[in-house]
């Protein structure tokens, strides 16, 4: 009850204000529609950095959002409030998570076809790539929780998440790359990737829900 | 109800003075920033009960404030509630305290009955329930021909009564108030006065900061200079 109040109230602020979501989302395609102009019309080698350009730009268009996941909330008493819940702060810290997956991982996954094809990515790999971000990007929204979390009441806070967080995508980017390879040279064993970003998930998703509660508490008990 | 049955309780505990406080807190320090603002600070507090917290800025009264939610963490000493520490059952403790600090916590796109609706809703009370209360304490705090205004819209003062606005959505025992006078008009703290008594009639408990004047009867006073460490 409390998980899906939570949720409603994140994408109503999200949708409300129009402007984070559209601008991640603007952000994700603009870059990534300014390679085939920075590198070449070339199929074949617009192709080959396909994937690769996929993935790095979901990830730093990630980064642009996470600054809000708790800032906004930690700037104006909110989130105090949201510690007081008679509720774990687990639960709040897991809403906060789904509520920007919902609202940046899904986006990304939803029109990452669309730029696929406009990289020259055969269907196979495009199929893979859908399935990779679905599995990768709530990894991605997870461990920047840990990354925003960390950064409240820092200066320079968002520079500092990008020291902290990027080098922690780096799994996620390289089995999310290898999935769109292994599935569009047709190779053997096109599910390992996959499995082990499912894998992520599975881990992340405890370890990072505790570590984001563990770094809160902190910034509470300071703030 | 759950009032009347802790006013009830208190009436017999009365007599067993040891296990009578319902809030207490023993050498209670806190340190910010390496810096040690308060020390052996010790408290108690009954039903109907009220602490008037006094000193000047900086001298520790929205720390201690906050240790007292269960925010931070106090650097020493032990707070209880009904006789356990809270660390025992931290969710029991904060369901039953209500927290306004000086930030408002006001979202500039959700309305004010959308942010009590909110904020009712995450403490576990009915539907049709939170609708009514939330009508009940904006009609309180002259809010409902601005019940479906941004927050983004709101004055100061506004914002701060929807904050306390808040106090009146679902039941706590302990109020904890961090300056509630601030931006207020003179209504408004006549209004909070009010609704202070009430919750004190029904064996509530209020511990408040303030340096302006809000009408406490009875309300004993802890000034924190005389824990202070400078």
């Amino acid at each position: 009850m409390a998980v899906i109040q939570l949720i409603h109230r994140e994408m109503k602020l999200v949708l409300r204000q129009e402007t984070d979501t559209f601008l991640v989302l603007g952000f994700f395609m603009l870059t990534v529609m300014l390679f085939p102009f920075g590198v070449g019309p070339e199929p074949q080698m617009l192709e080959r950095m396909s994937a690769g350009v996929l993935w790095v730009m979901a990830l730093l268009a990630t980064l642009l959002s996470l600054d809000r996941l708790f800032q906004n909330d930690y700037e104006d008493g909110s989130l105090d409030l949201l510690a007081l819940v008679p509720r774990p702060l687990t639960v709040i810290v897991l809403s906060k998570v789904i509520a920007h997956w919902l609202t940046t991982g899904l986006p990304l996954t939803v029109v990452s076809p669309f730029l696929a094809k406009l990289l020259q990515m055969q269907t196979e790999g495009v199929t893979a790539l859908v399935i990779a971000m679905a599995l990768g990007t709530p990894t991605l929204s997870l461990i920047g929780a840990v990354g925003a979390a960390l950064i409240l009441g820092a200066r320079h806070g968002n520079i500092l998440l990008l020291l902290i967080i990027l080098p922690l995508y780096i799994p996620v980017l390289v089995f999310g790359v290898a999935a769109v390879e292994v599935a569009s040279l047709g190779l053997e064993g096109q599910q390992a990737p996959l499995l082990i970003l499912a894998a992520l998930l599975c881990a992340t998703l405890p370890l990072c829900s505790l570590a984001t509660t563990a770094a809160l508490r902190q910034a509470l008990d300071s703030g | 109800m759950i009032m009347r049955s802790l006013f009830k309780h208190s009436r017999s505990v009365t007599q067993v003075p040891i296990l009578s406080s319902f809030v207490s807190g023993k050498n209670l320090a806190c340190v910010r920033g390496e810096r040690l603002v308060f020390a052996g600070l010790s408290f108690t507090l009954e039903p109907s009960e009220a602490l008037l917290l006094l000193g000047p800025n900086g001298s520790g009264k929205s720390s201690f404030l906050r240790i007292l939610a269960g925010l931070s963490r106090p650097a020493a000493g032990e707070l209880c509630w009904k006789g356990r520490p809270i660390d025992e059952a931290p969710e029991r403790y904060t369901d039953s305290v209500r927290y306004v600090g000086h930030l408002d916590a006001i979202k500039p796109a959700l309305s004010i009955a959308e942010t009590l609706f909110f904020w009712g809703s995450l403490s576990g009370i009915k539907q049709p329930k939170i609708a009514k209360s939330t009508a009940r304490a904006m009609t309180y705090f002259g809010l409902s021909a601005l019940a479906d205004t941004p927050g983004r819209l709101l004055s100061a003062g506004q914002k701060r009564r929807v904050n306390l606005a808040r106090l009146l959505v679902g039941t706590a025992d302990l109020w904890l108030l961090d300056e509630p006078a601030t931006a207020l008009d003179q209504e408004s703290i006549m209004a909070l006065g009010k609704i202070i008594a009430a919750h004190r009639a029904m064996g509530g408990m209020v511990i408040l900061s303030t340096h302006m004047v809000v009408d406490l009867p009875q309300a004993s006073r802890l000034d924190m200079r005389d824990f202070s460490c400078h």
